[in-house]
This record gives C-alpha cells, structure tokens and sequence, in this order.
C-alpha cells in the first residue's frame, strides 16, 4: 500500500520533471499488478546483460501509459488495454498509433473465507453479488448471512476487467468496499467469513478461490484452463511501447518472451502467454 | 544629589557624539544584515512553496470549470444534488467516477470524512484534555516526567503504522465488540484516528494548562477550594483558548489525513447515518484514485477539486477557531488582552 504511494509520488515527481533515459538503460513503468513479474524479469535480463540498466516502478496502469504519452518511459506496463482517448494522445504527440506486445496472462479470480461452503458461481452469480442485486449467501447455497463485499479501487486495472466481464459494463454496488491492493483484499476475505473478493490469481494465500460454473462444468483458475481459454475471466498483461521495439528494449522484450521468461512467469503465480 | 543635577545639566546640554565605529563592528553589523537576510529569504520560501502548491492545485482543478466535456460530466449540480443513476429508481447520492456514466456525488465523501472526524473527536477530546489536565495538575513530578514524553513519542508513530495496527489487530475486536456487519467501519477507522490526534491535543493541552499563572491556583486555593474545584473551574477555563486550538489543530489532522483512513474504512461511498458502515473520506479517495487517473480527465480535476476543497475547509477552520480563541481571551482578561 505504501509502496503504491510512494510508487505514485514517483510517478508525479517523474511528470514533472521528464527524464530522458541514458544510453543503456530501459525504463518501464505502469501497473502495480505486474510490477513484481517485471522486477523479476529485469533482474535476471541484467544478470546476463551487465551493461544494460532496466528500472521497474509501479503508480499503476494509468500512470505508465501516460508516462509513455510524455516520452518519459521507454515501456509502459498495464493490466488492460489502452483507451482511444490514450491512443489519441500518443498519436498527437508522437505521431504513432503504439505497438502492443501482451507478456503474460492473468487468470482473475474470485476469493471467499475458508469456512464458506460454496465452492461455485457462475458469473451470473458472481455479476448479481456485485450489482447488490444478491445480498446474501443463502440465495447462492450458502449460508443465511449477509455477503459482504470487497472490491479494488476504481483506478486498478482488474477493477475494470471485472466490471467489463462480469458486470457487463454496469457499477459496482456502493456497498462495496474498496481496498488498496490485491494483498489487501485477500487479507480482508481470510479475516471475514462472510467476505467475497477478487483479484490476481498470483495472490490467492489463506483464501479459497471460487471456480467458475459454466453449465454442468466447473473451471479452476490453472494454467491450463487460462491458456485454453476455459476459464472464461482470463485476460492479457501488456507491454505498450511508441514504436517497434529495437536495440537493448527489444533484447529485454525478447527475453521476457523466450521459454525462460516464460519460466518466470509462471514462478510468479501469472501464466505463460506462449 | 548636586553632582547628578550637575551631570543631567551636562548631558542635556551638549549631546553626546555618536561614536565612529571600528572596522570590526562594522563587519559584524554586515554579518547580522546578512544572516537577517537569509532568514527572511528561508521565510519567504515557505510561503511561496504554500502559494505556489495552492496554485498548482486550483490550476488542475480549473479543467472543471473551463473544458466543456468536464463541465457537462461533472457539473456542480451532479456534484451536490441527488441524480438518477438507475432508471426506475430514486435519486440517489453517489460516487462511480469511473463508469460509462460517470457518478460524481461528493456527498458520500463529505459524510464518510465527517463520520470518521466526529467519532475520532469523540473519543480524542476526553482523552487528551484530561490527561493533559492529569499532567499539569494531578500527576507527581516522577510520573509527570514519565507520562509526557511518552505521549509525545505516540505523535511519533508514522501513520501508516497506526493505520496497519487499525487494520490488522482493532479491526476483528471492534467488530465483535460493537457487533458490526462489516469490518472495516467508520468507528474503526476514527478510533485509529484518535490514536494520531490524541498526542497531539494532549501535548497542546498541557502546555496551555502549565501556562496558567501559578498566581490563579494559589489566589483559588487561598479562597478555600479543593485541588479538584481549582483545576475544574479555574485552571481549565484560564487555559481554554490554547486547549480549543489544541482541537482544532487536532480536527485539522483528522480531516486531512489520509493513510489510516485509507486502510481502516472499508472505502465505500455510502450515504447513511449509520456508524457501522463503510465510508470513504475525501483524502483516502485522493489518494486511492490518483494512482491510475487518466491525466487531464475530468475525474483527474475532480480529484485536484478535491484537494483545494480540503484546503478550504482547514483554511475556514482555523480562521474561525482562531477568531474564537481571541473572543475567548477577551471575555477571561476582561477585554484587556
């Protein structure tokens, strides 16, 4: 949480005063979901590539992608896509459209307490839960108790991909409470046994996660069900850049695509997209 | 007594010349304009630092106000009056700044950082006035020089700890104890509030209550109160004015701040009067939502808006507060002071 401060001070401290990156060193900058795989893939690129310098910081989706606007990254990270009004931007300044290269995968996941029975929903469940249309746990075959509702911020980038997929673009139900973080939502629903989250599926510790009920079938977030597309809330983490990667920023993009960072991926609690 | 006539006559008569400095005086007078001046410029860098952030913070929240598409999504009117956010339903207060119709109702916030202010006031103002009136008044030297530093060193105690502590271990307890539905509420979050701005009213307190004159206590005691009478109804109203800026300073920091808040209230914009719910506070939306805002947005104004409305509120605080104190100050010294 304080990291995202912090991160987000940067971020501004960085607007404000537009660094041009030195020879040899790449900039990558954007969502606080995939700062952590980033960190991991930069560390290891640099350790085969002494001479190059990757700095990674987080302030979020939003922040990279209008870092990038400003020509004060080399890579903006985001957990979704760019917007026309985004695209508009980087076109007036830059004159390009931005290249789009998806790094990894991102299986987003529904969380409850333990103790809960229910085990599965479909995302027609899932969708009345967060509208506030269902409001407690027995219309759901749970127990006769209120559901209590844990949501992310409204500038996160898996608060949209909820609110596109499982909401079909409708607000979320003012009740429910937003929290800085996937940590933080994760540690709420394990001290709640009423308590209903969701957030990347990197981040599922002291929780149970939900599967997806689609028909007669149940889909667990797995490797396998994101890469096949089964598990229907899966979704791309991205690497935007202005123009088509060269020199050492294709090296680091190359690296982060080959089997060993793909490897990495996977170490992290994400999904390879290859 | 001749002689001292004598000497008046003297120095009357023929005023003494000015004498001619050394060269050495001379530069030790160059060194205090010197170092006059560097004060005064350190001084100034405050206040320009203050204006130039008041300037930059209204700049940005100006887009509301000049851009047409941010004057038509967020107009005063759908800022502050309720509006119809499902058809069918009645109109509401609230706060979706991100949707494909944005909602931007600055009355949840105003109610969430008013609940989570009033119940940290509630339990902050007891606490710090009469433990400070314990301090000065009551407590023996050794326990004095026990209690005051250590409260002074809770002031200490970064707010992102207190807020964790919040979180991590009051939250089950208060849930429990008050029996609440959710978890993080406004009397979570305002009691972890209490726990920064208890320090600070208790320290502004006590240097009130020590800066009675000694001459109120005795003059009472000599009429024949007892301890407890002199520190009720002598003591403690001679100290009123700095005890009501020792709140005020206190209502200023829970008003503003911003990390306790952000992780003990569960954040969600409800309109209700209920303590037990969730809210979202002004400062906590600030700094939740500025992370992934896309810049020159309309609900990036919003947020700058936000800032320069909390600017307001403690700026026409303190200037009631302060205008107050001397009211006060006036009806105890008798309109001397």
């Amino acid at each position: 949480m304080k990291k995202t401060l912090l991160s987000s001070l940067t971020a501004l401290l960085a607007l404000a005063t537009p660094l041009a990156a030195q020879a040899g060193t790449i900039t990558v900058k954007g969502s606080d979901t995939m700062v952590i795989l980033v960190q991991r893939w930069a560390e290891e690129f640099m350790k085969k590539n002494p001479g190059t310098k990757v700095q990674v910081t987080g302030g979020g989706s939003g922040t990279g992608l209008s870092a990038l606007q400003n020509g004060t990254t080399d890579i903006a990270m985001s957990s979704r896509e760019m917007k026309e009004a985004e695209q508009e931007k980087l076109r007036a300044r830059f004159s390009t459209t931005g290249v789009e290269i998806p790094v990894a995968k991102d299986g987003v996941t529904f969380y409850v307490n333990d103790t809960n029975p229910v085990t599965s929903l479909t995302v027609d469940q899932l969708k009345g839960i967060y509208l506030g249309d269902t409001t407690n746990w027995k219309d759901v075959g749970g127990p006769a108790a209120t559901i209590v509702l844990y949501s992310r911020e409204n500038s996160s980038g898996t608060y949209s991909f909820v609110k596109d997929n499982v909401l079909g673009g409708d607000d979320y139900a003012s009740n429910a409470q937003t929290l800085p973080g996937t940590a933080a939502v994760v540690n709420a629903v394990a001290k709640e046994k009423n308590g209903i989250g969701y957030g990347g599926a990197a981040y599922a510790k002291g929780v149970k996660e939900l599967k997806i009920k689609k028909g007669s079938e149940e889909f667990a977030p797995t490797a396998d069900n994101v890469k096949s597309g089964k598990y229907p809330l899966s979704r791309n983490l991205f690497f935007y850049l202005r123009n088509k990667p060269s020199g050492e920023a294709k090296a680091f993009i190359d690296f982060t695509l080959s089997p060993e960072g793909q490897a990495v991926v996977t170490k992290v609690g994400y999904f390879p997209v290859k | 007594m001749d002689r001292q006539a004598l000497m008046q006559e003297q120095s009357l008569a023929s005023p003494v010349p000015v004498p001619t400095l050394s060269a050495a005086a001379r530069r030790r007078q160059l060194k205090e304009k010197l170092i006059a001046g560097l004060v005064t410029a350190v001084a100034f860098t405050g206040i320009a630092a203050l204006v130039l952030i008041l300037i930059f913070v209204a700049k940005e929240a100006m887009g509301l106000f000049t851009d047409p598409h941010a004057r038509q999504e967020a107009s005063l009117s759908k800022m502050f009056l309720p509006q119809v956010t499902r058809p069918g339903r009645p109109a509401t207060f609230v706060w979706q700044p991100v949707s494909s119709v944005p909602k931007v109702s600055m009355i949840p916030l105003f109610i969430g950082t008013l609940k989570t202010t009033l119940v940290s006031m509630f339990v902050a103002v007891p606490l710090g006035v009469f433990g400070a009136l314990f301090a000065a008044e009551f407590a023996p030297r050794r326990l004095r020089e026990v209690l005051k530093p250590t409260i002074e060193l809770l002031a200490g105690i970064p707010s992102v700890v207190l807020g964790f502590f919040a979180l991590m271990v009051m939250a089950s307890f208060v849930q429990d104890f008050f029996g609440l539905e959710s978890r993080l509420n406004a009397v979570l979050a305002g009691l972890g509030l209490a726990l920064a701005i208890v320090p600070v009213i208790f320290t502004v307190s006590e240097d009130a209550l020590t800066a009675v004159p000694r001459s109120y206590r005795e003059a009472s005691l000599a009429l024949g109160a007892t301890p407890w009478e002199t520190a009720w109804k002598v003591v403690l109203p001679a100290a009123a004015p700095g005890i009501l800026a020792a709140c005020v300073l206190g209502f200023g920091r829970a008003i503003g701040e911003t990390m306790i808040v952000l992780m003990a209230s569960g954040n969600a914009a409800i309109v209700s009067a209920r303590l037990g719910d969730s809210v979202r506070s002004l400062s906590a939306t600030i700094a939740a939502e500025m992370g992934e805002v896309v810049v020159g947005s309309p609900h990036y104004s919003l947020l700058f808006f936000i800032g320069v409305e909390l600017f307001a509120f403690t700026f026409v605080l303190n200037m009631f507060a302060t205008s107050w104190t001397r009211k006060v100050m006036k009806r105890l010294t008798g309109g001397a002071g």
